[in-house]
């Protein structure tokens, strides 16, 4: 039996653990068209990335905790200062100072709304979301930039009020952590792991 | 940036005039098992050589430096394909460089090579752009493509690209185009225009003989995006030879067609939409400081710029590129245009992106039948046609190579040589396609001016290439 590839870091090096790839024989590629002549061949090829998130790590751990963490720049030199960034930016865009984490959750909880949205009924290669999709782009007030996510529960509409829901139970570490659903939705309604 | 500095501002200045000597292409299509790509690049250029009646021997003596745009490495599963091409051409030991930037890498490419000619580095200069996505199933192609979107925060969510575009045009089209069915409609011309004007080109690889109707009954991609709203995923190759004043009249000695004036400008903006700030629009030649005082007004949700609406990049592109070129209105100096139509409502932001038509009024630009070869409103020539190539929803987006098919489909125009290239019976059999028994003669009747518009993604990097008659330069041409 193979083990997946797990990672972790010590003595500031990545330790390695389990199989990071898979071998598959390569296969012809012949021509129907021409009595099965030999055209290519295929290259099988399945691969385990090792990816740091470096400064932006608070923001994925906090999702698993329920907190929504967005970022500020407080440089007082700075000609936009007090700006809040969502995405979470390390620097600021302007004056590249270090920004400060900041917990907006419960300004998420108050006034978060839909900017724009879509729903797709298509997916990429390695999608784990439940199709369609309904893209949702979160506007907040008070903050410069509109965070991409998706909604959980309902039918999305351009003005709609959002509440953040967070994967607590078995966070899988990536966005995918965040989601919402609209204002007024039960706890009963959510998927399994989210908690409001 | 949300405020530009006047160094940030300064009209981009070329050392000395660059001329598009010819060009080239290969056949596009959605899959090209019988070739490889090296294959497809040496059909470009031998057909550019053909272009100025040179063997490929003679036009390579005079190539010194090389650009090649090719975006997805990891479609073709090989680094440095361009290294790979570069020895295929014959070209080595000239110096070479790889371009990418995504959907604008073929313009990007022109940028490169017309910069390396205008600083006098070199006198003559090789953009090839190529691209092939034809060597995985299509849901892994989907997800290779959503690569080009940030990995953290936006490809996790579906791994599928359009669903990133897509938000932003139901922003528009809730906004500015009111979701009316009439706006709807407008969408769909577009698309029958393109698959149609592809009908008359052997390059291309989505002709169709459709309606409206046929674009609004096709499945829905990502409301209200449909299958035929929707651009091309292919496969081929396409170059242009850029070189100063001195080199292209020698080099143009026995081609029937003259050299072009070229200029390219370079805009960007946010990889993730989501990082998008709020500021002022910078303003076009042709537009006046009050003009868009009302747009949230007129438009209730659109005065938040460049939002989810604007492409920014595309604009900031032809901010640079007009003043360069000397156009003051799109409209009345250029002839022709070749766009990025990526999707029919893309299309539309980007009327207005360069100043065709104002912020809220692109739409004006089709149902005013301007964009066609011949408006249908009146049976005349359009006032400015555009994607006569069939663009990317009917020719091709074989990504690296796109911007300069869209280039070289412009220089036809202006070369008078837009039935020839595109009508040669020999060609239509040679790329295994039949010539259609009504295939007309889209020739731009006295076309001097023309703009190819190159543009990645949800707006990454665009880029304008301007190509003019260098008898019929505007007043203020630098
Ligand atoms: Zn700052």
């Amino acid at each position: 039996m193979s083990m997946f590839g797990q990672v972790y870091v010590k003595n500031g090096r990545y330790k390695l653990k389990g199989d990071f790839h898979h071998l598959t024989p390569n296969t012809p590629i012949k021509n129907a068209d021409r009595s099965w002549k030999l055209m290519g061949v295929t290259n099988p090829r399945d691969m385990t990335y090792i990816h740091t998130y470096g400064g932006e790590a608070p923001f994925f751990e906090a999702l698993g905790e329920g907190k929504l963490l967005g970022s500020r720049c407080d440089n007082k030199e700075c000609e936009f200062k007090g700006t809040i960034y969502q995405p979470f930016r390390i620097h600021c865009p302007d004056c590249l100072g270090r920004n400060s984490a900041v917990d907006m959750t419960e300004q998420a909880r108050k006034n978060a709304r839909i900017h724009t949205f879509m729903v797709c009924e298509r997916s990429g290669a390695f999608n784990i979301l439940d199709k369609p999709i309904k893209f949702v782009n979160v506007e907040f007030e008070g903050v410069s930039t509109i965070l991409m996510s998706y909604l959980s529960v309902g039918d999305p509409e351009i003005g709609m009020k959002l509440v953040p829901i967070f994967r607590t139970t078995n966070p899988t570490y990536t966005i995918l952590d965040l989601s919402w659903v609209p204002d007024g939705t039960g706890e009963e309604q959510l998927p399994e792991g989210f908690s409001f | 940036m949300i405020k530009f500095s006047n160094k940030q501002l300064k009209v981009p200045e070329l050392m000395r005039p660059v001329y598009m000597v010819t060009g080239g292409q290969s056949k596009f299509g959605r899959a090209i098992p019988e070739k490889r790509t090296e294959e497809l690049c040496v059909d470009a250029l031998t057909m550019a050589a053909e272009m100025i009646g040179l063997s490929p021997a003679e036009l390579k003596s005079y190539i010194h430096s090389c650009y090649y745009g090719h975006f997805a490495d990891h479609f073709g599963d090989q680094l440095l394909g361009e290294a790979v091409i570069h020895d295929r051409l014959g070209l080595d030991p000239l110096g070479n460089i790889g371009i990418k930037t995504g959907g604008a890498t073929g313009g990007s490419t022109l940028w490169e090579a017309v910069k390396a000619v205008a600083s006098g580095y070199s006198d003559c200069a090789l953009a090839m752009g190529w691209e092939r996505m034809d060597e995985v199933p299509t849901d892994e192609g989907n997800f290779l493509i959503s690569c080009a979107a940030d990995k953290d925060w936006e490809s996790p969510l579906g791994h599928i690209y359009t669903g990133y575009y897509a938000v932003m045009a139901q922003r528009y089209w809730q906004i500015f185009g009111k979701a009316e069915d009439s706006f709807r409609k407008t969408l769909a011309e577009i698309s029958v225009k393109h698959h149609g004007y592809a009908r008359m080109n052997p390059f291309a690889q989505s002709p169709m003989d459709i309606t409206v109707e046929d674009v609004l009954k096709s499945p829905v991609v990502a409301f209200p995006l449909r299958a035929l709203d929707c651009c091309l995923m292919s496969v081929g190759a396409a170059c242009a030879i850029i070189c100063d004043e001195k080199t292209a009249q020698e080099l143009s000695k026995n081609s029937p067609h003259k050299p072009l004036r070229i200029w390219v400008a370079a805009g960007s903006h946010t990889l993730r939409p989501a990082d998008r700030r709020d500021m002022d629009i910078p303003l076009l030649p042709n537009e006046s400081e009050d003009q868009y005082k009302d747009l949230g007004e007129r438009f209730p949700g659109g005065d938040r710029y460049p939002g989810f609406t604007g492409f920014l990049a595309a604009r900031m592109a032809a901010w640079y590129g007009y003043r360069m070129s000397g156009v003051t209105d799109p409209t009345e100096d250029l002839d022709l245009l070749e766009l990025h139509d990526a999707f029919t409502i893309s299309d539309v932001q980007t009327y207005e992106d360069i100043g065709v038509r104002p912020y809220g009024e692109g739409r004006d630009y089709v149902e005013s039948g301007d964009c066609y070869h011949t408006n249908p409103n009146t049976g005349k020539p359009g006032k400015l046609p555009s994607n006569i190539s069939g663009g990317l929803i009917g020719c091709m987006h074989a990504v690296g190579a796109t911007g300069i098919m869209q280039t070289f489909e412009v220089a036809t125009h202006i070369w008078k040589r837009w039935a020839e290239v595109h009508g040669d019976q020999k060609r239509w059999k040679e790329f295994g396609r039949s010539k259609p028994d009504d295939w007309q003669d889209l020739q731009v009747k006295g076309a001097k001016r023309g703009m190819a518009i190159s543009h990645a993604g949800v707006g990454s990097h665009v880029t304008s290439t301007i190509l003019m008659d260098p008898d019929n330069l505007l007043k203020n041409a630098q």
